[in-house]
């Protein structure tokens, strides 16, 4: 290990001095170093990548230092998948780190799948040399001009001296305001280009000031608001997890005895094993929550932005009167798809800790008589049991893994999903009482994050159990990752819901096309526990219920803490998500399951 | 209801600035009527003028989503009080004969200015709102346009009004 010397503020040179001389004598920085010395001055504790020609001088340097553990993944897009995962679950800034033109092509899905769900990344890319930039030189793309509409915010380095600032911006805009990616391109002859390197403790943007506290009126009506609701509801999503709110949320919720919904980003932001919480709302909610949010008469949505899966039609939506107060860090979230009453811009935690306080001081409470009536309603619609399936089957309901994952890991796992079906059913049937434990692809709906993401939740929590619930086509798209889980050995739980379909595409076809299963099968699948086995892991295969339980005892007993083990589960074909709206329904035209 | 809207902000002149805010615009279908930039007397910032269409809640979201922007600075909706609006166009036109000296009285009455002259044609500059442009081109004979450019329409507050970083 090299120490790092920085020295600052030495501009005039003797004459006759060579650049290496220079360079030996006051320890200028190449720009590689320099990218290298930034992550490291960032706390970066993985840098997940994968080297090609424009990063060889960042590779090099990596090769040289002890500060970070770089991760090799198997295909970029896993890059910035796992560093997606990572922030998820730690809340710290992710980092990935991928080659010029098909390497940056290669991330763009998951830049974008970071940027729907406001997940702090920086990618840092590699670009041809400054002066072959425009000439289409061999592995040249325009990254700037392609991430562009799916990042935060993006930089060309031009010049050496911008390069230090520049990652100090990129980490700043990543993890502040409403959270998401950025990407830093760097040319390959900034990498071997040499300055005085000081990296900046903070930096002034006069264009980028993120509001944090809330307009104290706007709080003070909120709360009014509040307190003369009868038929309150709370709505929240994943910004609360993202801003750290869940404490504040549920000391909320508690005090005011409010009913209280999340959203498929949000769950986690409120225990779901608390009374007061009915569970996910829209296309998938529960009769419940979706009755709730549907009949309520003052509506508190936080960190939350209406999106079309969650309140359906907004038509619909607006059919019903009620007075919305909308939290949340984007003002562009507020008033988009649905008109607020009382919008408060600003950070979640920080409106919800200045709400609680003006809760506690104020005379009036809730109206006991009239939140008594809302409980005995959504007591009625909550009994309607809404979740119930098929228990005597003598085929594996996925609905019946994904409760046994919960029993078998006490509810404590980080739980990744890919896409689909199965992604529907982790979210309502494994009970996420604690944030930052519901690793998934919610505004994208990525096919291929529950792999790498597994591997970067895992990393991030090495003694941590970690499941990644997903489907048999879902995991073909980031099988390769196999590999980087043997590489690091990686321990992380695969619940494949194997039905041979792609199974919410095959639900839509049967509800609307007919049951013309067009090109929804999948055929010729691998043997998973062969596979598994050929990457050096644990394969089983689970045919039968009564075997269910006991596979997922033995994947994560002590004997096989150390091992990944691939679980391939052959559950029911034909088995549906309920409760559904379907696209264009309002909220409350929900289909639920057949009377079983 | 949709309306008229010319928004003006201010941003860092970087490149790549210009971009940002016209690939917004396509991204999220928005329209754009004419979009003028230049730096301002501090180089380091960008002004931009901005017409665009839509409903009272479009607008209110491009101006949500503008700010949201990293590289902007400062966004207003001039049309949401006292402004002033102005375009350049150049245009030349054929002028023989008779039509010669049509042209130069249909420029003055106008107040536009003829910048070059050729045996057979004018270069007239005229400065105005869009509308005012739109009736000089209608006021001549279009037969006699040989081509026509024209900026797009700067803004800028009435009075104390101004945008400042």
């Amino acid at each position: 290990m090299r120490e790092f010397l920085t020295v600052t503020g030495q501009t005039d040179y003797p004459p006759g001095f060579t650049n290496e001389l220079i360079c030996s004598q006051f320890m200028e920085a190449t720009g590689a170093e320099i990218v290298v010395r930034c992550l490291a001055e960032e706390g970066v504790e993985f840098v997940f990548g994968y080297p090609g020609g424009a990063v060889l001088n960042i590779y090099d340097e990596i090769f040289k230092q002890n500060k970070f553990k770089h991760v090799l993944v198997r295909h970029e897009q896993a890059a910035v998948h796992a560093a997606d995962a990572y922030a998820r679950a730690t809340g710290r800034v992710g980092v990935a780190l991928v080659t010029s033109g098909p390497g940056a092509t290669n991330a763009v899905t998951g830049i974008a799948t970071a940027y729907m769900d406001s997940v702090p990344i920086v990618v840092v890319t590699g670009q041809v040399p400054t002066p072959a930039i425009g000439m289409d030189a061999f592995q040249e793309v325009d990254t700037v001009g392609i991430t562009r509409p799916c990042v935060k915010h993006n930089f060309l380095v031009k010049d050496v001296k911008d390069l230090a600032e520049t990652m100090k911006k990129a980490f700043i805009i990543a993890a502040t305001g409403r959270p998401g990616p950025v990407v830093v391109d760097v040319p390959k002859d900034i990498t071997y280009h040499k300055t005085e390197f000081e990296y900046p403790a903070s930096i002034e943007m006069r264009s980028y000031n993120p509001v944090v506290k809330g307009h104290s009126g706007q709080m003070k009506r909120a709360v009014q608001m509040l307190l003369e609701a009868q038929r309150p509801m709370i709505y929240i999503g994943g910004g609360v997890v993202l801003g750290d709110a869940a404490a504040q949320l549920t000391e909320l919720a508690t005090l005011l005895g409010f009913p209280v919904t999340n959203t498929l980003m949000g769950l986690g932001g409120h225990p779901a094993t608390d009374r007061q919480n009915l569970g996910m709302l829209g296309m998938h909610g529960t009769y419940e929550a979706n009755m709730a949010m549907q009949h309520c008469d003052v509506l508190l949505a936080v960190g939350a932005r209406f999106d079309d899966r969650v309140i359906g039609n907004p038509a619909h939506f607006a059919r019903e009167q009620r007075r919305i107060i909308h939290v949340d860090i984007d003002p562009s979230s507020i008033s988009k798809r649905v008109k607020v009453d009382v919008p408060i811009v600003g950070d979640v935690k920080s409106v919800l800790t200045d709400m609680l306080a003006l809760l506690r001081q104020a005379k009036e409470k809730p109206d006991a008589a009239a939140l008594n009536a809302w409980w005995t309603q959504i007591e009625l619609w909550r009994a309607k049991n809404c979740l119930k399936y098929n228990r005597q089957s003598p085929i594996i309901k996925p609905q019946y893994v994904v409760e046994k994952l919960w029993d078998v890991t006490k509810g404590d796992a980080f739980v990744t999903s890919d896409v689909g079906q199965h992604q529907m059913w982790a979210a309502q049937y494994y009970k996420f009482d604690k944030p930052r434990r519901w690793i998934n692809s919610g505004g994208l709906g990525t096919m291929g994050v529950g792999l790498p993401y597994a591997m970067g939740v895992q990393l991030a929590h090495p003694e941590a159990q970690v499941a990644c619930i997903t489907g048999e086509s879902s995991i073909q798209m980031c099988i390769q990752e196999l590999s980087t889980c043997k590489q690091y050995r990686i321990p992380v739980k695969v619940l494949t819901l194997n039905n041979r379909y792609m199974g919410m595409v095959r639900q839509w076809q049967e509800f609307f096309y007919g049951s013309r299963y067009a090109e929804s099968y999948m055929e010729s699948l691998p043997d998973f526990v062969k596979l598994a086995e050929a990457y050096g892991h644990v394969g089983m295969r689970i045919d039968k219920p009564e075997d269910v339980e006991a596979a997922i005892r033995e994947a994560f007993s002590p004997a096989l803490k150390e091992r990944m083990v691939f679980m391939d589960f052959q559950t029911d074909q034909t088995e549906n998500v309920f409760p559904m709206v379907e696209g264009g329904k309002g909220l409350s035209e929900m289909i639920l399951a057949e009377e079983l | 209801m949709s309306s008229r809207h010319i928004i003006s902000l201010l941003m860092e002149n970087e490149a790549g600035a210009l971009s940002r805010v016209a690939g917004l615009f396509s991204a999220r279908a928005y329209n754009i009527e004419s979009l003028s930039v230049a730096p301002t007397e501090d180089a380091t910032l960008s002004r931009m003028t901005i017409v665009t269409v839509g409903s009272e809640d479009i607008i209110e979201q491009i101006t949500k989503q503008l700010n949201k922007l990293i590289d902007v600075i400062k966004v207003m909706d001039l049309t949401e009080g006292q402004h002033i609006e102005r375009e350049l166009m150049l245009i030349k036109v054929k002028a023989v004969g008779a039509g010669r000296e049509e042209m130069k009285r249909t420029a003055d009455i106008f107040r536009g200015r003829i910048i070059d002259v050729t045996e057979t044609t004018y270069t007239i500059e005229l400065t105005g709102t869009g509308s005012k442009l739109d009736a000089f081109l209608e006021a001549i004979d279009s037969g006699l346009i040989i081509e026509t450019v024209r900026t797009g329409a700067s803004g800028i507050g009435r009075g104390e009004r101004s945008l400042k970083a």
